[in-house]
Order: C-alpha cells, then structure tokens, then sequence
C-alpha cells in the first residue's frame, strides 16, 4: 500500500513538473504582452522531435543536443512573433486566440511533414536502471526532470525580481505606454518573453522524451494540461504555475491509481473548473490584478 | 427584422433551393449535396455560436460538447429505449438547456480567457464522459444500431431529402434569430456588448441575458446533434471533441461574427475547405488550413462578409469590443 | 524587327506541331488502352489513427503500381483513388459518399479504424457499393443481414484474444490485469477481453485504462502490480504501447510476463522499445514473422514477396496494418478481374472467395462470414534479442 502511493506520488511529480514548465512558458508570454499562446504546446513537442534530429540523425552529444534544440525553438518563437503575433498586437482577443491556434496548426502540419508520423525515442540523460526507494522506482530521467523543472522556475523567479531585464519586461506587461516613455524597448521584451517562452517549452519536450517518447500530435494535450496549471495557479504567476503544475500531476496519477484510470484527464479540468468558479482569479493570483488586466 | 435581412434570406433562400439542381447534372460535383447537409447541420451550431460571441461578446470552446450531447441522447433515447426520434430531439434540448443552464451560470461571470478556458475545459470533460461511458456510449469504438429519421412515416434516407430537411430547420431558426435580435433581447445584447457595466447601471439584468443566449446556443447545437445522429446513423466521441470546437469557433470567425450571414457563409465555406477543396494538398492540406485560418485572423478578422464593406461601421466598432 | 517576326513565326509553328503531336499521341493512346478499373480507398492518413493509415496507403500504391506495370487487370489499367479521413467519422463519411457519386468506384477499401468504418456502414450499404474495411470490430459485419455489402480483412479482437488466451492456459495464467487505450482500438480489445476471460477461465483482476497521447502509465501498471496478477495484458497501438513496455520494464515487474495486443507489431516499437521489451510476448499476424515460418507455410511466399518489395520502396520494414491493405486491394482486384466493374457481382464474388492466402492468413469468406479469418491465422510471438521469436 506504502509502496503504491510513493510510486503515484513519484510519477504525479515527474510529470507535474513537465505541466509546470508548459504552464511557465504561458505565463511569460502573457505577463508582457496579455496574450495567450494556444501555440505553446507545439514548442514542447518540437524542442522533442529536434533533439531527436539533433543527437539521432546528427549524433551530437546528447547535452549539445539539448541546447541546440532549445535554441532552435527559441528562433521559432521569435520568428512567430516577429512575423505573425507582431502584426496583430491591435486584433481582439479572439482574433488572437485564431491566430495562435492557426501557428498551432502550422507547426504542427510542419513537424508531421519533417518527421513523419512515428514515435522518437532518445536516450536517457544518465545511464542505469531505476533506484528503487522503500519499493518504488524512481527512473533517474525524473530527477533529471524534477531538477530542470525547479532551475527553471527558480532562474525565472530571480530574473524577474531581481535583474533590469525582467522588471522591465514586467513593465511592459502593466503599462507600456508608459514603459516607452521611461525608455524601455517595449518590442525586444516582447521579442524576449517569445523566445524564453518557447525555449522553455523546448527544454521540457527535450526532458520528457526519454520517459515518453515524442510525436508530432503530442503537442495539443500537453499544451492543454499546461494550460490548465497556468490558469490554476494564476496567470502570470511563476510559483503559482510550479504548484498548480505539481498538484494536477499529482490529482491525475490518484486519480489513475485510486479511483479511475479513465477519468483521470478529467480530474484536472474538473480541479480547473471549480478553481475557475470559486476563484477566478486562480489559487495564487491577486483578484485586485487580475481586474486590472484587459482581459 | 429588417428589410434588407429579408432581402438577403429571400436570395438564400433561392440559391439553397436550386443548388442541388446545379450541382446534381455534374458528376464531378455531384456529392457537393451531401457536403451541403453537413454544412447544414454545422451551420446550426454556428448560428447559435454567432448568437453568442458576436452579439453578446461571449466566447465558447465547449459547442461540440453540447452537439454530441444532443446527439448522445438522441440515439440512448432511441436506439436503447425506442423513443420516437423526434421526441428524443425534443428530449436533447431540454438536457442541453439544463445543462447549459448549470455551467453558464458559474462560467459567465467570467471574461475572456478565463470563459475561453472555462468552456474548454467543460467540452473536454464531457468528450472524456462519452469515451468512458461505454454502457451508455458505446465508448470510443462507436454507438450504432441507430433508427432512421421518420417523417410522414415514410424513413428520411435519401440524401436530397435530409438536404432540404437540414436547410428547411436552418432557415426557420434563422428567422427566430432574427426576431430575437430585433426584440428588447437584441437591444440589450448589443448594450452588453458595447459596455457591460453601462447596461447594468440602466437596468439591463446582463447575468440574466448572458446565461440565456447560452442556453439559446445550446439548444441550437442540441438540434443540430440530433439530426446528426439521425443522419449518419453511428457515433463516435471523436466527432464532439475540442478540434470540433475550434472548427466551429473558426467557422463563425472567418464567416463575420457580427452578422448571422456571416456564420451561415463562414461555416459553408470552411465545410468545403475542409472536406473538399484542399484534399489536392494531400499532405500538405493541414498547412494549406492553418494559412488560410493565419490570413483571415491576420487581414480580414471582420470575416468574409465585411469584403463588401457591408455594415461596416457597425461591425468595425463592435470588433473593438469583442472578448472584453 | 524582322527577327522579332520570325520568332513569333516560329513560335507559332512550334504550338501547332507540339498540339498535333499531342493530340495524334493522345488519340492513339485512347485505342490502346482500355478503360481503367477504379478502386476507391479511404485511410486514415492524418490524425490519431495515421499510424495506420500511412502504411496502408502505401501499400495500395505499390501494388497498384505493381499491377500496373504488369498491364493492368486484363489490359485494363487500375486507377486508385485514396482520401483521408483525417480519423474523423463526418469526414470519413464524406469521403466514402464522394467515392459513390463523384468517382463511382465499383468497390471501396478501408476505412483504417473501427470508429470511422462502422461510421460508413450504412452509406455503402444503402449505396449498395462493396466495402472492405481493413478495421477490426466484429461489429462492422455483423449481423450479416444486414451488412450485406460489407466485408473486413482484418481478423476480430476475438481470434486475437482467444489464441492468446489459449496460450495463458498452456502457461497456466489465471488471473491478469489488463490495460487498454480508450480509443476505438482499445475499446474493442476491451470488450472481448472482458467477454471471452470467464470462458477461459482467466479472471480479469485489474482493468485500467488511459488516454492515447498519455506520457506516464506507472499508475495504472502500479494499481495492476498491487492486484497480484500472474500477467499483464496492454491493448493499445502507437506509443502507449512502448511506454507500457518501459514502465513495466521500471517498475521492476518482470516476473509478471507483459503480454501486448497484435497492435505492437511493427518492428519499429522494438526498436523504441530496446532492450525494454526483452520477454514481451503477443500474438501476430503472419505477416510480420515471414521469415520465422517454415518453408511449406502457404502464405510464406506471398508474405515474403510483400516484405522485399515494401522494404526496397520505402525503406521500412511492413507492419501488420500494411498487411490488411494488401489483402482488401489483392482481394478488390480478383473480384474486378473475375466480374469487372459491377458493384452487386464483385460483392458475391467477394462473399465466395475461398482459401485466399493473404497476408493475414488464408481467407475463407461466406454469406455468415464476412471476415474469413479464424484465431488460426495468428502465431504466439515472444520478443528475443530484439527480434521477433515464435513463442513455444
């Protein structure tokens, strides 16, 4: 019994943390510019299939691998910004939310065209078998994961508090009139919180493909259930994501273990729902912020 | 409802009316009829979604899951306890106002994308219900055994005969809309719509209004599930997924949301583009959809009917509004 | 200015030569040909299902390239015509009404997945157009009264179900947990799994399930562990399946045997899978074991010559889902040859076809039986040094 509960606790973590990073990468985008990236999910999904190119076909070293694939997402989100989301700063939301649903779709058509329609595998980033704890197995990719998933959220928590960078990026997010007017470079956050967004995104389909292996179609649920942390925790909330990340890893693998296996995707919307309807505004959001916000 | 809207129904109603005669002689084209039905059925829900997002500013990503409620419990209602198919519609509207009755409550306070992701949410959880309930569903793999539709007790099968039973319900809930929107109702949409808490201060119960279109929105995708049901004759959750719900959130979008027309020649449009005029891509079409989708959001976000510059300034204005 | 003119002249004179060409060219072509066969084909080619879809598609292509290359069906060419239903049952149903009226192809094959097929079962029934799904569901062809114009190539969950169920007993299995996708494929393997245990005897003590794009399946395989079964059954197609091989291969639960659905017979999830799949044992269809079978195996011939040609055109080793378009275009085909172009005869010549050695066993059609196949047409598979072994 002991054992079965660390072991759905041990995979709730691992892949609360992926959730957590996908939730981050909506995050940034949406507290400099209010927009939410329906795209998201997709640069999870490529930062995968990359590495997959870049340490299967080109046999670089797998960490080479992983910063090439990484970067390569980044110039993606750049170039999504720069050439689409860029021309439509004014639309409503609705068109915004088109419009990424569409960059979705074409990432997605691309990515089926470039790696065809099979599941990639990559090694994982250390060898050796599980470790086995009071019973339960811990695969060391999930340290791996867990570790990467909290030096992100702890390097973006000091970025934005602590550097010139980050407290102008938030700058532009609250007010960028008036950002402009105290000399901030409004367009290069924006640019910035596009590649940081998809970079991160990258790093998680980078981590999870050795679990979970990564194919075209994959980008959808995942960027649905980061969706989902983004909006628990709070939008624009960086701890706020990291928990709600952790507790809908956590719900679904209960969920799975102890009471129905089926409905476990269901268990986090439902979570979602009742955060939605009790406290808009999610667990750690600021009501007073969130009226604030155009949207 | 305005002259001109007549005007407009009257040549719709012409060209609905021939078309099959048009296309039926070629062969090339000749299944463009049973396109239309679908189109028909699609239109449906997208009329009640235009209801919703372009006149009360309310976005919904849970339309499909309305659609397959109607359509789940037409083909329980009579393929498992022999219903009379008609009735069994009846039956869905009325579990579809319910049920919208009890999310849009809660989820029409909110806005934006807090209603976009709650609405999502709701369509996500009500697919994973059908897929689940495999005693009632008949799950993933498919409900059948489904009973034709009827009517002067002879069984609807041909495919010119749904035609114009699809586009004949079509048309006369286009003509309830219309009446709707020209009624107090209409007017206090659009004042929602134009500034939500102005209404309020003037009286206009908005709560109220909001929760009710939505259930208008419904009961409109319950109608359009049902002959679904009836007209392919088999089920399947993946028909009532999220992508459904994008698709007809797209259709309405790249049709003009401000106009009914708009999500009447959005939805037929995007039925052909999808089903018919990229399938030369091959490959390439999920590339060809999502530029098409890219260059509408991106040049035309008034939709296809704004080309004309036809009410314009009323759409233009009420664009600038939309999803606040 | 005068060269300007002789170039138009010559320009002209090239145009007029280049159309009379074509058109004496175009005119002979018509007298030497006859008119081409069509087959219509409806695979899932994109969307969830497109693991199928793709190789099935493949297929078709090849061999009509092949027959073609051969002079066609009796000199009359075969013209092919494939949509994709996207894996969505409206569109799937657009396709197949599309075939009928605009294409008016005498026969149909496909579609790839259980959902889409029993979502055009009626259509070509009322059409009264011969269906040959390559989908597994006992449901798309029963009760034959009323599929009359349908037919399946690929064998039932139950024959899948039953030979490994036979093979549980021999290895004295009584109690299993199972895991299954919830998609259609999943569902069907499902049903008969629960339906067909008791009267093996087997008794079924964990039924788990999880969604097909899911990334971890340690819970459920933990719940199943916690159940005490002498093995495991997966049910699924694509990567789940490979997730489940590595999460039981973690979780330490090798003295649990795994046991998967005919779904995991590709050799690409081998290769996924790695040393993971070390012991997974399945049942299978021959085509994928061409190889392992003994020389005077009727359908060794047949099953060998499709793995040379799939491998030298496209590179890639043949999956099971491949084999079923094989089957439903070679058994098109010998309808059109036998009766030509005429729906209601290629339908009874189908219905009649007797010892047809395909890809997936030997095809004994009947007006009760429109699949034709038995759990005889399957070989127990264990997985050894990476390759496929006959299990013993």
């Amino acid at each position: 019994m002991g054992t079965d509960f660390l072991q759905y606790v041990i995979s709730g973590i691992t892949i609360g943390a992926i959730y957590a990073m996908v939730a981050i990468g909506y995050n940034i985008i949406y507290s400099v510019t209010e927009i939410i990236n329906f795209a998201q999910g997709e640069f999870v999904m490529l930062g995968g299939l990359f590495a997959v190119f870049f340490a299967g076909t080109l046999h670089l070293p797998l960490y080479l691998a992983f910063i090439c694939a990484v970067a390569v997402a980044g110039c993606i989100g750049l170039a999504m910004d720069r050439f689409i989301i860029g021309r439509a700063r004014e639309s409503s939301v609705l068109s915004l939310i088109i419009i990424t649903i569409a960059v979705s779709i074409l990432l997605k058509g691309s990515a089926m065209l470039g790696w065809g329609k099979d599941p990639y595998s990559l090694p994982a980033f250390s060898s050796g078998g599980p470790i086995m704890v009071a019973g339960a197995a811990i695969q060391p990719q999930a340290l791996w994961i867990i570790g990467i998933c909290a030096l992100v959220v702890i390097s973006l928590t000091l970025f934005f508090r602590k550097s010139v960078y980050g407290q102008a990026m938030l700058a532009c997010a609250n007010n960028p009139q008036a950002a402009r007017l105290v000399g901030i470079p409004v367009r290069y956050m924006v640019f910035l919180s596009f590649i940081l967004s998809a970079a991160i995104g990258a790093a998680a389909g980078v981590i999870i493909t050795p679990v979970s292996m990564m194919e075209y179609e994959r980008g959808a649920l995942l960027g649905l259930k980061g969706f989902g942390a983004a909006a628990l925790g709070g939008l624009g909330q960086f701890f706020g994501a990291l928990v709600a990340g952790l507790i809908l890893g956590l719900a679904e693998s209960f969920c799975a273990g102890y009471l129905s296996s089926g409905y476990k995707d269901a268990v986090a919307l439902v979570l979602l729902l009742m955060v939605l309807f009790l406290k808009p505004e999610g667990l750690f959001g600021n009501r007073e912020a969130a009226r604030l916000k155009k949207f | 409802m305005g002259r001109k809207n007549w005007l407009i129904m009257l040549g719709a109603a012409i060209f609905i009316g021939v078309f099959p005669w048009l296309v039926m002689p070629f062969k090339a084209v000749s299944h463009y009829v049973d396109v239309m039905v679908f189109a028909g059925i699609f239109s449906l829900v997208c009329i009640g979604l235009s209801l919703l997002m372009g006149y009360a500013g309310q976005i919904s990503l849970a339309q499909a899951a309305f659609f397959g409620i109607g359509a789940y419990t037409s083909g329980i209602l009579t393929s498992k306890f022999g219903v009379n198919p008609w009735l069994a519609m009846g039956g869905g509207t009325v579990v579809c106002a319910t049920v919208a009755w009890v999310v849009g409550v809660p989820s029409l306070r909110l806005k934006g994308h807090y209603l976009a992701m709650a609405t999502l949410g709701f369509g996500v959880i009500v697919n994973i219900i059908f897929a689940e309930e495999v005693n009632w569903t008949g799950g993933p793999s498919g409900m059948i055994d489904i009973p034709y539709l009827r009517m002067f007790g002879r069984k609807i099968t041909s495919d010119l005969a749904w035609y114009y039973l699809v586009w004949g319900i079509v048309f006369l809930v286009l003509i309830f809309c219309f009446h709707v929107l020209h009624s107090r109702v209409g007017r206090a949409l659009r004042a929602i719509h134009e500034d939500e808490r102005a209404a309020e201060s003037v009286g206009v119960p908005t709560a109220g209004f909001k929760v009710r279109v939505f259930m208008l929105s419904a009961v409109l995708a319950s109608i359009a599930g049902s002959l679904y049901t009836h007209y392919v004759t088999c089920l399947n959750p993946s028909s009532f997924n999220l992508m459904w719900s994008i698709r007809f959130v797209l259709m309405v979008m790249v049709g003009g949301m401000q106009s009914l027309w708009g999500a009447l020649v959005g939805t037929v449009l995007m039925t052909f583009v999808g089903n018919e005029w990229l399938q030369v891509f091959a490959e390439l079409e999920i590339l060809a959809y999502g530029a098409i989708l890219l260059v509408v959001a991106l040049f035309l976000p008034g939709g296809i009917v704004s080309i004309g510059g036809f009410r314009r300034k009323r759409r233009q204005s009420a664009l600038e509004g939309a999803g606040t | 200015m005068k060269s300007a003119k002789n170039l138009i002249g010559l320009t002209v004179l090239g145009l007029l030569i280049t159309a009379a060409v074509l058109f004496w060219s175009k005119g002979e072509g018509i007298a030497a040909e006859k008119e081409p066969y069509k087959i219509g084909a409806v695979f899932s080619i994109t969307g969830g299902a497109s693991l199928l879809g793709e190789p099935e598609k493949k297929t078709a292509e090849m061999i009509r390239d092949e027959i073609n290359k051969q002079g066609g069906i009796d000199g009359h060419p075969l013209e092919l015509i494939i949509y994709d239903d996207e894996t969505d049952p409206t569109k799937c149903n657009l396709a197949v009404k599309k075939l009928i009226k605009k294409d008016e192809v005498p026969v149909i094959i496909g579609p790839s997945t259980s959902g889409t097929s029993l979502a055009v079962v009626g259509v070509a029934e009322e059409a009264q157009v011969p269906l040959v799904s390559c989908a597994a569901s006992y449901k798309i062809v029963t009760p034959v009264e009323t599929h009359k114009w349908i037919f399946k190539v690929a064998g039932s969950d139950s024959h899948v179900v039953g030979k490994m169920f036979d093979y549980m007993k021999s290895k004295k299995v009584s109690k299993i947990g199972i895991m299954t996708v919830s998609d259609g494929f999943g569902a069907s393997g499902r049903e008969e799994l629960v339906r067909l245990a008791p009267e093996y005897g087997i008794t079924i003590v964990a039924d788990e399930r999880y969604g097909p794009q899911d990334t971890d399946l340690s819970a459920q395989l933990t719940k199943i562990r916690s159940a005490q079964p002498d093995a495991v059954v997966n049910w699924s197609t694509g990567p789940t399946q490979v997730l489940a091989v590595k999460n039981w291969r973690d979780l330490g639960m090798d003295k649990i045997p795994l046991y998967q659905s005919h779904g995991f017979g590709n050799l690409k999830n081998l290769e996924l899978a790695g040393k993971a799949a070390e012991g997974v044992i399945l049942p299978l269809a021959r085509v994928n074991v061409g190889n392992l079978l003994p020389d005077d195996q009727p359908q060794k011939k047949v099953i060998m010559e499709y793995t040379k040609s799939y491998d030298e055109r496209y590179k890639e080793p043949v999956s099971s889902f491949g084999g079923h378009a094989w089957d439903s275009m070679h058994i098109a085909i010998a309808a059109l040859k036998a009766v030509g172009p005429d729906p209601a005869k290629i339908r009874d010549h189908i219905e009649n076809t007797k010892d047809f050695v395909g890809q997936h066993g030997i095809f004994k059609m009947s007006p009760q039986d429109h699949n034709g196949l038995s759990k005889d047409d399957l070989e127990m598979v264990v997985v050894k040094d990476g390759k496929w072994a006959l299990a013993k």
